[in-house]
């Protein structure tokens, strides 16, 4: 197995490096990625992260606890800004999960083989991220424990949901992309499930890897019946990666709100999905690929295929703050117009430049070769992107709301800690969720990265 | 179903509880609740089983006809339950030990009756219960079940014989609410009230509509008194040097006192009410200073008539109350006059009688009273106002002059004199206040016998004696402005008053002084010490509602009464007299005034009813059959007929002006009081603490009020602290507000603030001028210096912004403007004019109730707010909440500023639910929560609201009130009482709104239901349009051609807000016209 350094470009083909690099064969693949499963050292970078992020649970639970015992009132919020960090991060964590399913689906239709190093972990991500998503919109409720209300269920009251309601459609449309995901994830494990199952030595590993594998034995059969229901998913879940943030921008642009009412909102909510979800993808993997020696298997390849859809997405989300100023001034609406005056002048425009500068004019960089093929420059160009993301639906929710249509209702929303206490927590929640994933399960698709080897050697005897 | 026949049996599908209700005709009604829901009342057992246990149908004891045309009492009747039964059980209990269970009496009593009811109840089909009329049966053994818990060992009821509602006490229909005429005391004035009473417990007032004096305006004082009356901070007991004592303790102590005085002839007795204008009271005053020649009475009120009283001495040689007839008005002056503010005696009048004159052309549709009589069109009128301190008046003004006190007086005196009356005053300050001087003289010239010069309470006497001069110059007197007698029953300088007890205080000639509902110690002028004085006094007894800053130092606090709970008298502000009743019991045992006055007579146990009617069978000649009648009239309307005071022919003798102040002393310090606590004595009320002050929307706070340039010349921004001192080093420690309008080189402030002693709601808020304030000086202090303290406060405002942003939100015009295009304000904006939605139309067939807010008639008076929060059980939130934009008013009354800051023009504008009907609110909630009803009302489902708040954002007007954490008080007992029972009280995490108060639209649409007819125009009436005392709010079905609010909206001046949201709003306004002079040039062109 070749030892690798850092940044260092190896094996070129095309002028472009590897998807994997050479001196892997079956055998190494294999053990390689269960043999992080099956180490019984855990990095110590793994417990680094652990801790703060069990941490970071904890405070989850103190902050939704008390939430659950005072109202929301704990919160901000306040009229007229009635939404805040509820829902500023569920469209932030709806938006990260964009990314796996993308990766999976989309690319696996396209057939793009370099995404079978990263699809895994980042459908692990899209779960996750998924889970930390659909916990505000319960945080948020008034009354959480009537929750249910919002499913049309058959009930004794004999009253639905209200279906003009975008609130509806969200759950809906989070809930199939969840399920989807969530299938479709477990189906790409089955058959790394079975090899972790006959390479397990302890007897209970044995037991519950041998239940997941659902009885996997490799057959010819099994492989066919795998394929097509793998593909069917990808099928499923490719309308899903467009639609899901397409229906949380709903949200939004179904309201009559100066800042929310636009045309621009779907195409541009999508975008910015996948602008981080990817950037996400890149903070996960730069130091995954690192801790655990994976440059091999993650080459530079990906990272710089990454920050290239960063790159696009990027333009695209440039292109609907552009479309939204444009809009304002060529509509001539003055309340259009004042709320994006006020975007760049009010009492959030800090908020507004920090969002032009973290997602147009820092992703520039991605130009630049060496930008996106230094992992620790891409790690902080992905980092300002998230962060980048986080300020724009803080600049879509607050500064939208905070001044409407009749100025003696306008007010001022500031968070209160329990507003970040929630927020972090969910973040240590996704980090200890996605720790636990790469302890316990293949990270990488051990079957599919296989398939890897025989095409890249293929690849190189045709060389 | 309820046409089967007794003997049939039912089929088994049918639940007892259907047969129940269904076989109630009448009562059983579903009522619509507030959150529209569906409520059936089940007669008897929701609300009383002792009810049905003696009388079979609640309210009507005659037997009735049933369904199958039996009569009831052939049916089991458990009237029938006789003695000889209840004996039975008695005796049986009596021989058995341990606990015995029974079904019902019958049971206990083993009558065969039940043994056959047992048999057929359950193995048999249940044929009993499913019966219609023999829910009789299921009423019998609630009924009997509960009765017999008294029979056991219940600890909560009394040893004495109880009498439960076994007939009901006549009038009293259990839902249905009783209305009481009354009257509150404010300063010595009457407000006459009519007070909403449900099953013993007042939650509502609003204005007496058939009291000339008020025409059914109320004003806020009057809608909070009710939150006053259940305040669970009011004292509950008699307390002698902190120990509970009984009345009876306190007479005896009392007698011994009393008695040591009748030997002095009352020399170290002493009196200190308020201001009085109650003939009963005045009287027993008078009694006990004839028996007692030498002790005596004194008022005071920090918020007195004692300049008012200067003025008219100055100008007549003695005290007459003045009246104003603005109907007759075709120019206002208003020296300082805050003639809309609640305290000023007639606002209630003077607002609708200004109202109806500000309609710009007799083809608009009239201003009427709360009664629905068009008050006559005539010419617009134009009020001028020249102010220290902006208020409601400035903001209604055509013209407005902000001025410091001393030029204020200045230019009267000017006024005075160029109209012929020798009283200096100089020349303007600038070219433009010398135009506005002119235009107003010419004004007044051409309107002579048409024009009232109108001199607030806070102005210097001679202000007043000018005021009268000037409006006996131009023919006024007996016009619009009337003379009468004086009002209060014993007119007296009080700060002179004050300042001779205080003396005698300190001399120790004082033995005993009773204070009954004054507070000295804390609104005493500063300079007077009252405190001091007061500890040399051996026997101080304290009369009073609370344990307030004075109280502690009193040997006696003797328990008071609210208004509500007591009998007494008053006179309004046109001297109409009017008998005050209780509405309720006194809470905690407390005593009238006149109670405690007794205890210095011979007859110390006379109630306060008595007395007051001994004083009026003094005064009403003839039999005791006359007066009875006369009575049982005068409390029924709520004042006597025909005692209004008559006009007074007065001659202006003008006596020696005193110099003129001299101008320019530094920074002019303005004191007023209160628009919402008033001079402190409803700082303990959350209603009127959280309630936006009119131009500012401060709440929880008073401020230190500064002009945006004196503000900018001083460096002081929102919230800096600042050290006022007076000239006489007096000192006190307030936060700065930044106030457009405010006049140049004067500060402003309020008092009834920064109180200790008032209670949980109002200790701690604001900051306490009295200090700065001396008997010489009490509403303006030259000489001030402002330091800053670089400290920092809080201060909390309802309305982020008061600039329009060039929004077309008010839309206002000049009259040239409005004849010239009446409708301006329908230009402002482009309206959608056809149905553009996705969503099918809708046909309003039914009732389509609309509101239309007459902008040019509010006067920004807030009482249309507190009656919406009595009305709808609206909680206060606190400061804390408030700024972090969570009150909860569903009504607001927003106020804009408009052109130099120094000199903006102000602008009210209502804002209540607008019931869109494409209403933005509804389709983003995704439980239908907010829905639509037949008749065009926004509902709110509280109880299918799950609080997503997204109804709230997608609001344009923002009227939408969420409940963010347990803002109701489910806890105290006191404001239980306080709620309207046929409201929701909402709970956490759901939002809620104005709804045109369904209740009210329920109530009258089910009335006219039973009387077979449509609901008539103003029949149904919402809270805050029967409290505006100007008639700016009009409802109704405009479906409905005739109605008011239907021509109303037909009016050129018509819009609706945000109408091009294609929201198609229920709610309009009517577009302000103002009427300015032309010879006054605009206050911007004044720069230069």
């Amino acid at each position: 197995m070749a030892e690798v350094r850092e940044g260092e470009i190896m094996n070129v083909q095309h002028g472009r490096p590897a998807v994997l690099l050479p001196g892997h064969d079956y055998g190494t693949i294999t053990d390689k990625i269960s043999g992080i499963v099956f180490s019984a050292h855990t990095p110590i970078a793994w417990w680094f992260a652990f801790f703060p992020a069990l941490a970071l649970i904890g405070l989850l639970g103190i902050a939704a606890t008390y939430l659950f015992y005072q109202g929301v009132g704990i919160w901000g919020i306040e009229i007229p800004v009635a939404w805040g960090f509820a829902i500023i991060n569920f469209v932030w964590w709806i938006g990260i999960g964009h990314a796996g399913t993308l990766i999976s689906a989309i690319l696996l239709l396209l057939k793009q083989s370099w995404r079978n190093s990263i699809n895994r972990f980042a459908e692990a991500m899209t779960l996750f991220a998924v889970m930390c998503a659909g916990m505000y919109p319960i945080f948020h409720l008034g009354r959480p424990w009537l929750a249910y209300w919002l499913f049309p269920y058959p009930n004794t009251m004999t009253v639905w949901p209200q279906f003009r309601s975008p609130l509806v459609w969200d759950v809906f449309a989070v809930s199939t992309y969840f399920t989807i995901s969530l299938l479709f994830w477990y189906t790409g494990l089955v058959p790394d499930l079975a090899t972790l199952r006959d390479s397990a030595r302890n007897r209970w590993a044995k037991m519950i890897y041998g239940m997941l594998a659902l009885g996997w034995r490799g057959s010819a059969r099994h492989w066919k019946r795998y394929e097509s229901a793998y593909l069917f998913l990808a099928g499923l879940a490719t309308p899903l990666v467009l639609s899901v943030h397409t229906v949380v921008s709903f949200d939004f642009s179904i309201a009559i709100l100066p800042g929310w009412h636009a045309t621009i909102f779907p195409p541009y909510f999508v975008a910015g999905a996948v602008f981080s979800g990817f950037a996400m993808v890149l903070i996960l993997a730069i130091p995954i690929r690192r801790v655990y020696g994976l440059q091999d298997v993650i080459t530079m390849r990906h990272l710089d295929n990454c920050a290239k859809v960063m790159l696009a997405t990027g333009l695209i989300v440039a292109y609907g703050y552009f479309a939204e100023v444009f809009f304002s001034w060529y509509g001539a609406n003055p309340y259009e117009k004042y709320i994006t005056w006020n975007r760049a002048h009010g009492p959030y425009a800090a908020v507004y430049w920090a969002t032009i500068l973290c997602n147009v004019a820092i992703p520039q960089l991605l130009w630049l070769r060496k930008v996106r093929f230094s992992p620790v420059r891409l790690f902080f160009v992905s980092l300002v992107v998230l962060m980048g993301m986080w300020f724009e639906r803080v600049m879509i929710v607050v500064i939208s709301l905070h001044h409407d249509f009749l100025p003696s209702s306008w007010g001022i929303y500031i968070p209160t800690r329990w507003d970040w206490a929630i927020f972090f927590g969910t973040i240590g929640f996704f980090l200890a969720a996605f720790l636990l994933f790469i302890r316990l399960l293949p990270m990488i698709s051990i079957f599919e990265m296989r398939h890897l080897v025989r095409e890249t050697t293929e690849e190189a005897k045709l060389l | 179903m309820e046409s089967k026949d007794k003997t049939t049996p039912t089929p088994a599908e049918h639940s007892p509880f259907t047969v129940l209700r269904s076989s109630s005709p009448g009562s059983g009604r579903p009522r619509e609740t507030g959150n529209g829901e569906r409520e059936t009342e089940v007669p008897g057992v929701a609300h009383s089983p002792f009810t049905v246990l003696n009388s079979p149908s609640p309210g009507d004891s005659r037997p009735r006809e049933t369904e199958n045309g039996k009569r009831e009492t052939d049916s089991i009747c458990p009237g029938k339950l006789g003695k000889q039964e209840l004996l039975e059980a008695r005796e049986k209990l009596a021989g058995s030990t341990g606990p015995e269970y029974w079904r019902s009496l019958e049971e206990l009593a083993g009558s065969e009756e039940f043994r056959r009811a047992v048999q057929r109840e359950f193995p048999k089909g249940a044929s009993e219960w499913l019966d219609p009329v023999s829910r009789r049966g299921f009423m019998k053994l609630m009924g009997a079940s509960l009765a017999l818990a008294g029979l056991t060992s219940c600890v909560q009821q009394p040893v004495e014989p109880i009498v439960p509602y076994v007939r009901q006490p006549e009038e009293v229909v259990l839902g249905v609410p009783l209305y009481y005429a009354t009257a509150m005391t404010l300063n010595g004035y009457a407000y006459p009230q009519l007070v909403t009473s449900h099953e013993g417990r007042p939650t509502k007032i609003d204005g007496n509509p058939q009291h000339p004096g008020c025409l059914g305006g109320s004003d806020v004082f009057s809608q909070a008194a009710v939150l006053g009356l259940y305040d669970p901070d009011r004292a509950e007991t008699n307390l002698y040097q902190g120990e509970i004592q009984a009345w009876l303790s306190f007479l005896g102590a009392i007698r011994a006192q009393v008695a040591a005085q009748r030997v002095l002839r009352g020399a170290g007795l002493r009196f200190l009410t308020p201001t009085v204008s109650s003939p009963t009271l005045a009287w027993q005053l008078r009694a006990i200073l004839q028996a007692f020649p030498e002790a005596k009475w004194y008022q005071w009120e920090p918020v007195n008539r004692d300049y008012v009283r200067a003025g008219a001495q100055m100008a007549f040689g003695q005290y007459v109350e003045t009246r104003y007839n603005l109907l007759e008005a075709d120019i206002i002056v208003c020296l300082d006059a805050e003639i809309f503010s609640p305290h000023f005696p007639g606002n209630h009048i003077y607002a609708r009688q200004f109202a109806a004159r500000r309609k710009a052309d007799s083809s608009l549709v009239p201003i009427t009273d709360v009664l629905n009589h068009p008050l006559p069109i005539r010419p617009m009128n134009r009020l001028y106002s020249l102010e220290s301190t902006p208020g409601m008046v400035t903001a209604k003004s055509d013209h407005h002059l902000a001025l410091p006190p001393s030029e204020l007086e200045r230019y009267t005196r000017l006024i005075a004199t160029r109209l012929g009356i020798s009283a200096g005053g100089g020349q303007p300050r600038n070219s433009y206040e010398a135009k506005w001087i002119d235009g107003l003289l010419r004004d007044l010239q051409a309107h002579r016998g048409a024009s009232a010069v109108i001199a607030g309470d806070t102005q210097p006497p001679v202000v007043h004696a000018l005021a009268h001069a000037i409006n006996e110059q131009l023919g006024n007197i007996g016009k619009t402005v009337i003379y009468t007698d004086p009002v209060e029953q014993n007119p007296a300088d009080q700060t002179a008053g004050l300042k001779e007890l205080v003396a005698d205080m300190k001399a120790g000639k004082v033995d005993l002084l009773i204070m009954t509902d004054v507070n000295p110690v804390y609104d005493a002028p500063a300079d007077l010490d009252f405190l001091g004085a007061l500890q040399k006094v051996s026997g101080k007894i304290y009369h009073g509602l609370y344990l307030n800053e004075t109280a502690p130092y009193c040997d006696w606090f003797v328990l008071g009464t609210h208004y509500l709970e007591h009998w007494s008298d008053g006179r309004s502000f046109d001297g109409t007299a009017g008998i005050v009743q209780p509405l309720i019991a006194p809470m905690y045992g407390g005593k009238s005034m006149h109670e405690v006055l007794n205890a210095f007579t011979n007859n110390p146990d006379r109630s306060g009813y008595d007395t007051v009617r001994r004083y009026w069978r003094t005064q009403v000649p003839g039999s005791d059959a006359d007066f009875e009648a006369w009575w049982r009239q005068s409390v029924h309307d709520g004042f006597i007929a025909n005692s209004t005071l008559p006009a007074k022919p007065v001659k202006v003798k003008l006596a020696a002006l005193p110099s003129e102040t001299p101008a320019g002393q530094g920074i002019e310090l303005v004191l007023r009081p209160d628009p919402s606590v008033y001079d402190g004595r409803y700082a303990n009320n959350g209603w009127l603490q959280e309630l936006p002050k009119p131009m500012s929307k401060l709440t929880w706070d008073n401020a230190l009020l500064v002009g945006p340039a004196m503000a900018k010349h001083l460096s002081l921004q929102y919230g800096d602290v600042v050290e006022i001192q007076t000239p006489d080093s007096r000192k006190v420690v307030g936060a700065v507000w930044v106030h457009p309008g405010q006049p140049d080189n004067t500060a402003a402030t309020c008092f009834g603030y920064g109180r200790t002693r008032s209670g949980r709601t109002g200790n701690g808020a604001g900051f306490d001028t009295y200090p700065l304030r001396t008997s010489a000086r009490p509403y303006a202090v030259p000489g001030v210096t402002l330091r800053k303290t670089g400290q920092q406060y809080k201060l909390i405002t309802t309305q982020g912004a008061q600039d329009m942003e060039n929004r077309h939100v008010v839309r206002a015009a000049a009259l040239n403007q409005y004849q010239a295009d009446p409708e301006f304000a329908l230009r402002m904006e482009s309206e959608p004019t056809g149905p553009e939605t996705l969503y099918p139309k809708y046909d309003y067939t039914g009732y389509a109730w609309g509101m239309s807010i007459d902008l040019n008639a509010c006067v920004g008076c807030n009482a249309c707010i507190i009656a919406c929060q009595a009305e709808n059980n609206i909680p206060v939130v606190g400061k804390q909440e408030v700024a972090r934009g969570r009150h909860m008013h569903w009504i607001r009354v927003d106020s804009y500023y408009q052109g130099d800051p120094a000199n903006p023009r102000v602008f009210f504008q209502p804002v209540p639910c607008m019931q869109c009907e494409n209403a933005p609110c509804e389709v983003v909630c995704p439980v239908g929560a907010t829905t639509h009803s037949t008749e065009g009302l926004n509902d709110q489902v509280y109880n299918r609201c799950v609080g997503t708040r997204y109804c709230s954002n997608n609001c344009p007007y923002k009227v939408r009130r969420f409940n963010f954490f347990l803002f109701q008080d489910w806890n105290t007992p006191q404001l239980k009482m306080a709620r309207n029972p046929e409201v929701t009280i909402r709970s956490r995490g759901v939002m809620e709104k104005c709804t045109y108060c369904v209740q009210r639209i329920t109530k009258g649409r089910i009335k006219a239901e039973e009387e077979d007819r449509q609901v008539r125009d103003y029949e149904i009436q919402t809270a805050c349009q029967q409290a505006c005392p100007a008639g700016a709010i009009v409802f109704g079905n405009i479906n409905d051609r005739n109605s008011r609010v239907a021509k109303l909206k037909e009016q050129p001046l018509n819009y609706g807000l945000l109408a091009d949201l294609n929201t198609r709003p229920r709610t309009t306004y009517q577009a302000m016209v103002f009427n300015p002079n032309p010879e006054i040039p605009e206050p911007t062109e004044q720069e230069g």
